[in-house]
């Protein structure tokens, strides 16, 4: 069996020598339990001046059945802090003030979310520095935090009051346990946000499209859509019939074999979709390959299979996708903290993965993306343990590991909750967002 | 009580690849094969926890325990455990007749859906103790009291002891298929040369279906193979004529492992349905299944070639559907031996053997070869019995549905015993 660090200081010798010598010992994280409470614990909600997004926050905790405490005198397990209104850098003190006390008594699993402005909104030299300086605040407040806690932000749009709630669900749950460091990007929703009937099946009704789910992290998205409601359509290559079946037959799905660079992929998608299922409301656009080699090395068919596998076949399918899709859709692109931060022996898988999170952000934007009411969203994952890096020699795997706030690698149900939550039509004023699931990795900006 | 018949529509299929014997699938059961398939149809068609009016399958060499075969692979399925199951057995016409039967229900209204298929192995074959030492055993067992039965124990002798395993001969004659399939390709005069050149054919048929993703949605992936472990992409008449002559003496030893279809495991399953039926399902009609016979030949005095029954049987079909063998767009006639194909194809074209053995006033004529085994066949495939049918089934309604509406194709396939089992389908 491989040495796993991240188990041998869990107890016995391993425990006493970790904490002997100051090593970090993971946490076991809290991951998303469909019969369990959204947070396990009260909720400390506070904010600078009026706070008026603050009170949007604590009506819905209440209507939610969450306790909302005012102060962090007792152990609270989560801060949510409104800095909306914050006009010049001075105003941080608030911040300091509250989140200083709160991280002597929070929970394990903590979270701390800022909700602040987007700096492009702001309407003097002083309030632009003051909003992007919590950015940095809570990157460091993510760094500090211990037993698996947390740190995020989310920036509301002026007028965007109303799609506040499905980042803020997503972020106070377990869904978000790997999920740290983010900057969550709420505009005016692209069309109305609708919270499902039962938040127990937020994808009730809905037919989901996963490519590449056959193993790894895309069972994990097949199987988290499939749980909070959706039917899934299947989606890899005929090589990988078999447990493609797997995963389709387990959720009650349906499969699909094909190669996504074909160029008839896209129609082969909709044809079955629409005839089958009756439409389609969620693309994940999940497969992907590596072909790894120094770039010196690297020949024009690593370079080209894995641009044409990871990107350039997301392009010529969403030709026939995007006017199939139903309107009020989700569209979310898996990139990876390698298109982000670069990796050595990457450059092709870099490439594909960088153009992704250009992708999401255009695509966003598209005239008929936004006609449609559909938001486009990718995530970025970060050191996930799956089959791959189960094969990563010991020491790199390790590095991978540990190198984040969190220390630990992150599951692939991790990714999947995140697509779950870009999924939902309450997420709607969520779009054109690249949002890492890493554990706050320390590579990439 | 309805007296008009409707139609039975084939809507789709699944195999898994057929493997070598002793090779990927060497430690996979009739009935492991056999749940892949349906769950690979399951998937496709979405059909999870659907309860289906008829699963009928079977499996020609077979384990005494195996004897509920289908229905044990429908509960270990993803179909409802409420889906109905039978076997049957008909040799290599298994899987076609299992298909006519499915779509004769659905033509009278009996069931709305249906899943035909077969399955076989050729590694993990049931063997048996030897027919003295189980007739002993037998009586040991019916023997009363331990003396007795220690007396009947020692009537017991060392040349008792011995395993039988199935074996593909015949039989009443001993001669195995091949053998017997020399006989009839030295009495057509069918050439070493013609059947490699069928054989080449075959392969690169195949090779060209999986190139142009014809393959994708009739085989699913099974114990990591995702394509025939038989097909041989780069097969020329210069590789096959280097092999040594398999069956047959002399001269006439035309017949090859090149030429001759290879022991093999796999397992087919076909989705059969009403308009209706598959309307509600979402599903397109691929083709229709419109009519079936079967023959068979006496190959033990009738001086008749033991797999010569599909062309008698097509010429009962052609006759009973007003069609001649010419109105067809493809051909499906299964490559048990390329010799078989060959010889199947000369006796219509003889006058002599249409008029006196079928009794016709003329000759069934020429095929157009351009139209046969368009997207392979068995000698590329490989041909685990129970499992051909289906897999020409699936693959010919899907041609044809490509083909479009009202384009005919016509099947035949021989069978052990001297049998033929032959259909026709046309494209929707």
């Amino acid at each position: 069996m491989a040495f796993d660090y991240g188990k041998f200081v869990q107890g016995g010798i391993g425990k006493q020598l970790a904490t002997a010598l100051g090593l970090p010992r993971p946490t076991r994280l809290r991951r998303h339990d469909p019969k369990g409470s959204l947070v396990p614990g009260a909720v400390y909600v506070t904010g600078h001046g009026d706070a008026k997004v603050a009170h949007r926050v604590s009506a819905w905790l209440e209507r939610a059945g969450v306790p909302i405490a005012t102060s962090p005198s007792t152990s609270v397990a989560a801060l949510v802090l409104d800095m909306s209104e914050i006009e010049t850098p001075a105003d941080l003190e608030t911040l300091r003030a509250a989140v200083a006390p709160t991280l002597k008594t929070i929970q394990p699993t903590g979270r701390v979310i800022v909700i602040g402005r987007p700096v492009e909104e702001a309407t003097s030299v002083a309030q632009g520095a003051a909003r992007r300086a919590i950015e940095g605040i809570v990157r460091s407040i993510g760094k500090e935090m211990r037993a698996g806690g947390t740190a995020n932000t989310v920036l509301v749009a002026d007028g965007a009051e109303d799609a506040v709630e499905a980042p803020l669900r997503f972020l106070l749950s377990g869904r978000s346990a790997y999920v740290d460091a983010q900057v969550f990007h709420v505009a005016t929703p692209v069309a109305p946000v609708e919270d499902p009937s039962d938040w127990a099946k937020p994808l009730e009704g809905k037919v989901a499209v996963v490519t590449g789910a056959a193993r790894g992290i895309g069972a994990a998205i097949a199987d988290v859509l499939a749980r909070d409601g959706a039917t899934v359509v299947c989606v890899d290559i005929p090589a990988a019939g078999g447990p493609l079946v797997e995963v389709a037959n387990r959720l009650g799905g349906s499969a699909l074999q094909l190669d996504v660079t074909a160029d008839d992929a896209g129609a082969k998608i909709v044809e079955h979709t629409v005839s089958r299922h009756g439409g389609f409301d969620i693309v994940v656009h999940n497969a992907g390959i590596t072909r790894d080699k120094l770039l010196v090395n690297m020949d024009a068919d690593r370079w080209d299979s894995v641009l044409q596998v990871n990107l350039l076949s997301i392009l010529r399918m969403n030709e026939a996708l995007v006017p199939a899709i139903n309107d009020g859709g989700h569209i979310v692109n898996v990139a990876s903290i390698a298109g982000i931060a670069g990796n050595r022996g990457q450059t092709n898988y870099g490439a594909s993965k960088a153009g992704v999170i250009g992708m999401t952000s255009l695509l966003a934007a598209d005239p008929t993306i936004v006609a449609k009411g559909i938001t486009v969203n990718a995530v970025a994952p970060g050191f996930i343990e799956t089959e791959m890096t189960a094969k990563v020699p010991l020491a790199t795997r390790e590095i991978g590991r540990l190198m984040n706030s969190i220390s630990q690698g992150g599951l692939p149900i991790d990714v999947a909750e995140t697509i779950g939550f870009f999924s939902w039509d309450a997420s709607r004023g969520v779009t054109g967002n690249t949002v890492r699931v890493c554990g706050q990795m320390m590579m990439g900006a | 009580m309805t007296t008009s018949l409707r139609r039975a529509a084939v809507l789709g299929g699944n195999r898994i690849p057929f493997a070598r014997q002793f090779g990927a699938y060497a430690e996979a059961s009739n009935q492991d094969m056999l749940t892949a398939a349906l769950d690979g149809l399951v998937a496709r068609y979405h059909l999870g926890g659907e309860q289906v009016g008829e699963v009928v399958a079977g499996a020609v060499i077979k384990h005494s325990r195996d004897f509920n075969l289908t229905r044990e692979s429908v509960l270990g399925s993803a179909l409802s455990p409420s889906t109905p199951a039978y076997d049957i057995q008909q040799a290599c016409g298994t899987g076609l007749e299992a298909a006519i039967l499915v779509s004769n229900k659905i033509k009278l209204g009996q069931i709305e859906s249906g899943i035909a298929g077969g399955v076989d192995t050729s590694s993990d074959a049931p063997i048996a103790v030897s027919e003295k030492l189980r007739k002993k055993l037998l009586k040991v067992n019916r023997a009363k009291g331990a003396k007795n039965q220690l007396l009947a124990l020692t009537d017991l002798r060392p040349t008792d002891f011995g395993i039988a395993s199935p074996g593909n001969t015949e039989p009443r004659t001993g001669l195995s298929m091949g053998e017997h399939m020399a006989q009839t390709a030295k009495t057509w005069g069918i050439t070493r040369e013609a059947q490699d050149e069928l054989a080449v054919a075959s392969h690169r048929n195949l090779a060209a279906s999986y190139e142009r993703g014809f393959q994708d949605d009739l085989v699913t992936s099974f114990k990591g193979l995702a394509k025939d472990a038989n097909l041989r992409p780069d097969s020329s008449m210069e590789k096959l004529a280097t092999l040594k002559p398999a069956f047959g003496k002399g001269e006439n030893a035309t017949m090859t492992a090149g030429n001759s279809t290879p022991l093999t495991d796999g397992a087919s399953v076909v989705l059969l349905g009403s308009e209706e039926w598959a309307a509600a399902h979402g599903l397109s009609v691929q083709a229709w299944f419109v009519d079936a016979e079967t023959a068979g030949v006496d190959f033990l005095h009738g001086d008749e070639g033991l797999l010569m029954a599909p062309a008698y049987a097509v010429a009962r079909l052609l006759e009973r559907n007003g069609l001649a063998l010419q109105d067809f767009d493809y051909y499906e006639i299964h490559e048990a031996f390329a010799s078989t194909v060959l010889a199947t194809l000369k006796a219509w074209e003889d006058e002599d053997f249409c008029k006196n053995r079928l009794g016709r006033t003329e000759a069934l004529g020429s095929i157009d070869r351009t139209k046969l085994n368009v997207n392979g066949s068995s000698l590329a495939a490989g041909h685990p019995f129970a499992a051909t049918g289906g897999r020409i089934v699936a693959s010919l309604a899907k041609q044809l549905h490509e083909k479009g509406p009202g384009s005919r194709g016509l099947i035949s396939i021989c069978a052990a015993g001297g049998l033929g089992v032959v259909a026709i389908l046309e494209g929707a």
